[in-house]
């Protein structure tokens, strides 16, 4: 629709239409350009690399899908894989009706000063993982840490957040403290984008509070609450920082494959085996993008967004 | 219910702040939540701007260049391209769109490591240009553009200004831009947070501590401080008072411009 009315564009120049084309690529060139170099190159040269094998003697050679086929039966990739699964299946849906949560008590207006609220929701989204991890760090830990310092006057026994049991729960807490405001901000907003006639018709229908949310703000909020679902899946495969962090805290526990990507990191910068790095990340994108497009088809059809 | 959940958001934070006001010894000797009995905050400020000939200021300096650059940058193509989108036809549109979606959907960390190797292979590793062009490609900021630039800027204002004899360029510029602005900000202020915030790129392409981002400085001092233990230079309070430096930028830019990205997110974000 945006384009229509190139048709009906003034008709005294040569060519319009086709200058008119010309214009409109070279707009786009700059991104194009720096999409190929940053995003498309890499891909391809991934999954070149990852079809090869390079030995410090004998050099390059061709291995077909032999990095792929070690990835399938390795255990500790296949590990890494199950434990980021086991964290999406319960980080994202705490992350996500918290964020929920919030969006909804500020819509309906019952919140004081709803402004300082939201920010206050919003502001760990600012905080670098890596600091967000760092002070999450001391107020879990033993030397100085805040839980510790609550237990001991409790003259109890603290949770050892950085055993093998609760390291999982711990990394989630973190990652869920940082993003409820980013979800929750784009929740509101399409919150906000709700017209105002249909309150106005449910409020004539006798709805209360609580069927105008089930029946006009939940329906109207499915697609973005889609959008939020998929990028937080897609963040919960890529687990990195978080656990890099904890690892200083946690050596024993968090390995050098405890997620998918820091494996990849791993293989690459300590273990010297580029290639199958590159098949893993390979892998790991292909894994991210069909378990995207499975909670994409879980949903109507004419809500996809990609 | 709603101020235990606010309390939950800002306590780290409220940790931070007090904590960077402790000494080496205050931290663990002092409750975690309230003050030490001196004040030691100025001396960790110095502290931590002096450690190792200033090499903090430093990663700060690298910091504010990738960020301004790397999202300033990326904000800008993804405006004019965006615009390029929504405002004209050309052939290839389509399918060229469709790469770019299907792109958004790339997970960028995963795309660092064979990044790291291509970089390698045309000798950027270890410059600043490894840290800023992989930042300057936002394809979800160019699918916000495009979206936004659809419903924001009419075709009627721009067929006027073409009669009146305005150049393509100078229409984006003084016409279209203007009529984009929230949505620029929008894409920019998540580009800032974005590379202010990444750690896993310029960890991985940068060995040089003189290029380093704020981030993966104070996670080298931080396993310093871990390993130091009890015994050696522990500086935890380094690390305490060097990450509360490092995210009072970014929040005080989002105070700034909250009435513009706030409408950018509202329209560009969820509407289609």
């Amino acid at each position: 629709m945006a384009v229509a009315s190139h048709g009906t564009v003034v008709r005294e120049h040569a060519h319009p239409s086709r200058r008119r084309a010309l214009t409109g690529f070279l707009f786009f060139a700059p991104f194009l350009l720096v999409f190929v170099a940053a995003i498309v190159a890499p891909l391809l040269y991934a999954l070149v690399l990852s079809l090869f094998r390079r030995r410090l003697i004998g050099g390059t050679t061709f291995v077909g899908l032999d990095n792929y086929l070690r990835a399938a039966v390795d255990p500790e990739f296949i590990a890494g894989l199950g434990r980021v699964a086991l964290f999406l299946v319960f980080q994202v849906p705490v992350m996500l009706l918290l964020a929920l949560f919030v969006a909804l008590a500020i819509d309906s207006r019952r919140v004081w000063w709803p402004k300082l609220f939201r920010l206050g929701v919003f502001v760990p989204y600012a905080v670098p993982a890596v600091v967000g991890t760092l002070m999450w760090g001391f107020l879990y830990g033993g030397q100085f840490g805040l839980t510790g310092q609550i237990a001991d006057a409790f003259g109890v026994d603290p949770p050892d957040f950085f055993g093998q049991t609760l390291m999982l729960p711990a990394l989630a807490n973190i990652v869920t403290w940082q993003y409820v405001g980013y979800n929750m901000l784009i929740l509101y907003a399409a919150l906000r984008a709700i017209p105002h006639d249909l309150y106005d018709a449910a409020e004539v229908d006798g709805a209360g509070e609580f069927r105008k949310v089930w029946s006009v703000k939940l329906p109207a909020l499915r697609p973005a609450l889609l959008l939020a679902t998929i990028f937080s899946v897609i963040g919960s495969f890529q687990l990195f920082t978080e656990p890099k962090v904890m690892a200083d805290l946690a050596p024993a526990v968090i390995t050098t494959s405890y997620t998918p990507n820091i494996y990849a990191y791993e293989l690459a910068f300590n273990g010297q085996l580029v290639d199958y790095s590159a098949a893993l990340s390979v892998l790991l994108g292909v894994a991210t993008i069909v378990v995207a497009y499975v909670v994409q088809l879980t949903t109507a059809r004419r809500e996809r967004i990609l | 219910m709603l101020l235990g959940l606010l309390a939950y958001f800002l306590l780290p934070l409220a940790w931070l702040a007090i904590n960077s006001t402790k000494s080496s010894t205050g931290l663990f000797e002092s409750f975690g939540l309230w003050f030490a009995d001196d004040f030691h905050l100025f001396e960790n400020v110095r502290d931590v701007l002096t450690y190792t000939d200033g090499i903090y200021v430093r990663w700060f300096l690298n910091t504010v260049v990738y960020a301004v650059v790397g999202a300033g940058g990326a904000a800008l193509l993804a405006a004019l391209g965006g615009y390029g989108v929504a405002k004209f036809d050309f052939p290839g549109r389509r399918l060229l769109l469709a790469g770019v979606l299907g792109a958004v959907m790339v997970p960028v960390t995963a795309l660092a490591i064979p990044t790291y190797l291509l970089l390698s292979s045309v000798q950027l590793v270890d410059t600043p240009f490894a840290v800023i062009i992989p930042s300057l490609a936002s394809p979800f900021g160019l699918y916000l553009m495009w979206i936004y630039a659809a419903a924001a800027v009419p075709d009627e204002l721009l067929e006027a200004a073409r009669l009146d004899g305005a150049g393509e360029l100078r229409i984006f510029w003084s016409v279209a831009m203007r009529l984009l602005a929230p949505g620029f900000v929008t894409v920019l202020l998540f580009q800032l947070v974005h590379v202010w915030n990444n750690y896993f790129l310029p960890l991985i392409v940068l060995n040089d501590p003189a290029w380093f981002p704020l981030t993966v400085g104070l996670k080298q001092w931080n396993e310093q401080a871990y390993a130091a233990g009890g015994g050696g230079v522990a500086v935890f309070n380094l690390v305490i008072t060097g990450s509360l430096l490092a995210i009072i930028p970014l929040i005080a830019v989002f105070l700034v411009l909250q009435r513009y990205w706030q409408a950018g997110i509202a329209m560009g974000a969820v509407k289609q």
